[in-house]
């Protein structure tokens, strides 16, 4: 072998060199390029609001989860009746985050994206960067069912203020999530039972779930967030929406009102009498799930997707249904069918997409009844339409859902700062986690989320909402 | 390596600078290095820069703040929390998987009767020892998870089996136990191949210094602690570092495994995890570049100390 006099070292000091000098080599996270200039407007009409050029091609990226997506290849067909020379690009994909991110960071994003999944991008922070268009336009056009009325007027209530920020509509949500606490109706009709409307009656009837044997609650302990739904939803109804405003407005000393700390008490007893399955704070959503589908359990707080989650489990016979979270006091500033409900599955069309007016199109088409219906039927999910699911056959899990729905009217609860502070939501959550084992006392976890909450409110690095 | 004779290499004659030897260098590396530059060094370079800043991940701007995110580091309760279990991890996982890991090689290859000779089927044991690095992380981490299920997992079912019901815990939602947890899969997983990393070195050892020690009468212990180790010390060097780094990542076991994840309550938060939950899902991608700076940084005094800790005169085995 022969060696040169090259060292080691001196070809370290080279590579070092190249190493500083990378960031000169281009390809910059932060240096985006301007992109092309989005496509001019075509002629607008009633029948075409947005001006869409019936010959631009139109990129639709979609999160394909649980709800395939399927529903929108589907509406694509759609599209291409009306614009027949629009070449559609449809992508079912998990990881949207990763996927397009850098495609927002360039300026060439497509022109409808569904930003959903555990990969999701930031919505809040696409909004602040100004990547977001302003569907105002979409929700004053005419629906494309009936064009009498707006696109708004066919939503269900909450849906555009979900899609806010600052007062700006940047994003439609597609599906309807309904939070509640299950149980199976056959199960309960053999014994006898029936479904508690306040507290109360719901620690009495756990007495006597327990005497069967019968685990009276279970919940998916490896993801505390489970139980935080109907803890709070149960404050929500004893302190009304002025204590939600106050959660989500992180006013001083919300977290510390009695409603807050009524509830927590109430969940702290269910531990404490014994009534939740032993080894439930270990159990992911599936084994507290396949657990509660296998009768070992009585009731388990989910959301309204559990129906289909559990489709592959679920005994026959076994009448999964959904019932809301019961009124803690007889006092309570909301009436006893008053349930958590907000939208999900985020639609939305960039501001910097080539095709923005394909893009609002294509959701205003996506909305329509018809896209909506087909929707609920493969889903077996309530989409956020109004209607949509009327004359529908509908499985016992949607149609408790349904119903719930339409008891509570428009006392419908959501909790926006779950959504707008994920440090928040990740405290909060840790603490009911605490709480629910008995860890952490209830005025202990009201203190210490309310100290969150307060953290949160003072750190001028995160972008504040109001509502 | 231990076993290889230190010999010094006299100097060859040095080629002319600048010629073919060099050519030939340059096209060889060239790739390679460009390679290396645009994928490693400058993402390196720009999460460094990226660090000083308030990148929302989405934005095409980033306002420059200085230190503004390592200081913010210094009261993030979290993040604390996770260096504070990557510590432990540091301090427990390298020890005791070199410890098992060295343990279980002198057995094979001198567990036999006599001391000189190993148990019988050391190669079937070391075979399977290593089974877990062929399993990739998510899969041994989906496992370990069923059976740290505290009412249909394996430990808790062997347990009450025996008799020992009162043993029976929730592993992984008890605060006190669920970095343990963790660390016992992590060990689990890492055993196997230190075994035949060390089985092989000693291999290297010559049998005859054994027959000796025992002619004048050194007990086992005596020949593990008096000859083995000095010869070993090289790859135990090795296995520290790398264990190190191990126990300074375990990013992919707690977010599968644990309660959160990072729970219960942050009792099992590591870096990495905190680095991960505050890009994808707080959107501070400058904050979490800083995390990613000040880990880089702890990984690379851990691994100077360890290769400085045991540095020393190379044993000749001539």
């Amino acid at each position: 072998m022969t060696t040169s006099n090259i060292s080691r070292r001196t070809l370290l000091r080279a590579a070092a060199a190249l190493g500083v000098s990378a960031p000169l080599l281009g390809a910059c996270v932060t240096g985006g390029g301007s992109g092309d200039a989005p496509a001019a407007r075509g002629e607008r009409s009633p029948e075409n609001p947005f001006g869409v050029k019936a010959d631009a091609p139109l990129e639709v990226v979609v999160f394909k989860g649980g709800y395939g997506d399927d529903y929108v290849k589907a509406a694509g067909q759609v599209y291409k009746q009306r614009y027949p020379g629009a070449v559609i690009d449809h992508k079912g994909i998990q990881q949207v985050g990763d996927a397009l991110r850098p495609r927002f960071v360039a300026n060439t994003p497509p022109d409808v994206v569904d930003n959903t999944g555990a990969g999701a991008l930031d919505i809040s922070a696409l909004a602040a960067a100004g990547q977001l268009t302003n569907l105002a336009e979409l929700l004053d056009a005419p629906s494309w069912d009936d064009p009498n009325t707006t696109v708004q007027a066919t939503l269900l209530p909450g849906v555009v203020e979900d899609g806010s920020r600052d007062g700006t509509c940047v994003h439609l949500n597609y599906t309807f999530t309904v939070w509640g606490l299950w149980y199976s109706k056959s199960l309960f009709d053999k014994h006898g039972w029936t479904y508690p409307a306040t507290w109360d009656a719901m620690l009495a009837l756990c007495a006597e779930i327990k005497k069967t044997g019968i685990a009276p609650w279970t919940y998916q302990g490896k993801y505390p967030d489970y139980v935080t739904d109907p803890l709070l939803t149960m404050a929500a109804k004893t302190g009304g929406m002025d204590l939600i405003k106050a959660l989500d407005n992180l006013e001083p000393g919300a977290w510390r009102q009695d409603a807050v700390r009524g509830a927590a008490e109430a969940f702290a007893e269910l531990a404490g009498r014994g009534y939740l399955m032993p080894g439930s704070e270990a159990l992911s959503h599936t084994e507290a799930q396949a657990a509660w589908c296998q009768g070992k359990a009585a009731f388990i707080p989910s959301g309204s997707w559990l129906e289909s989650e559990q489709q592959a489990v679920t005994p026959q016979g076994f009448q999964m249904t959904m019932g809301v979270v019961p009124a803690r006091t007889a006092s309570d500033k909301l009436k006893p069918a008053a349930v958590e409900a907000s939208s999900t599955e985020s639609y939305l069309v960039p501001a910097k997409a080539k095709n923005v007016a394909g893009g609002l199109e294509f959701l205003r088409m996506l909305f329509s009844r018809n896209a909506c219906r087909e929707f609920a039927r493969t889903a077996g999910t309530l989409p956020s339409v109004a209607g949509a699911t009327d004359g529908l056959t509908l499985s016992s899990g949607l149609g408790s859902v349904s119903a719930a729905v339409k008891a509570a009217g428009t006392e419908l609860v959501s909790f926006r700062h779950r959504g707008w502070y994920p440090v928040l939501r990740k405290a909060a959550d840790d603490a009911v986690g605490e709480l629910i084992t008995g860890r952490l006392s209830p005025v202990a976890f009201t203190e210490r989320v309310q100290q969150a909450a307060d953290a949160l409110a003072k750190d001028g690095s995160v972008k504040k909402y109001t509502r | 390596m231990a076993g290889t004779p230190a010999r010094r290499v006299g100097r060859p004659s040095r080629a002319r600078p600048g010629g073919p030897a060099l050519g030939f260098l340059a096209c060889a590396l060239l790739p390679a290095l460009v390679l290396h530059v645009v994928f490693v060094l400058s993402p390196y370079a720009q999460a460094f820069y990226l660090s000083l800043t308030d990148w929302n991940g989405v934005g095409g701007t980033a306002r420059f703040v200085g230190l503004a995110n390592f200081a913010q580091l210094a009261e993030d309760s979290l993040f604390l929390a996770g260096v504070r279990n990557n510590l432990v991890l540091l301090l427990t996982l390298p020890v005791a998987t070199v410890a098992i890991g060295l343990f279980l090689a002198t057995l094979l290859r001198f567990g036999g009767r006599s001391g000189r000779s190993g148990v019988r089927g050391a190669r079937f044991y070391s075979i399977v020892f290593f089974f877990p690095q062929l399993l990739s992380v998510s899969i041994v981490a989906v496992l370990w998870g069923f059976a740290y299920n505290p009412n249909s997992g394996l430990i808790n079912g062997a347990l009450r089996a025996v008799g020992l019901d009162g043993l029976a815990r929730s592993w992984l939602a008890e605060p006190g136990l669920a970095l343990f947890a963790v660390l016992a899969v992590l060990i689990w997983s890492g055993v196997g191949f230190y075994l035949v990393l060390f089985s092989a070195a000693i291999d290297g050892i010559p049998r005859e210094y054994y027959e000796a020690a025992l002619l004048d009468g050194a007990g086992r212990w005596t020949a593990f602690w008096r000859i083995t180790l000095p010869l070993l010390r090289e790859n135990v060097q090795v296995a520290f570092v790398y264990l190190g780094m191990a126990a300074l990542d375990g990013f992919a076991l707690v977010q599968i495994m644990t309660v959160g994840p990072g729970g219960p309550d942050g009792a099992t938060e590591v870096i990495g995890l905190s680095l991960y939950r505050t890009a994808f899902s707080y959107g501070k991608f400058g904050y979490a570049a800083a995390m990613g700076v000040a880990l880089f940084f702890g990984t690379l005094v851990f691994a100077v100390l360890a290769l400085r800790a045991g540095h020393r005169e190379r044993v000749e085995v001539a």
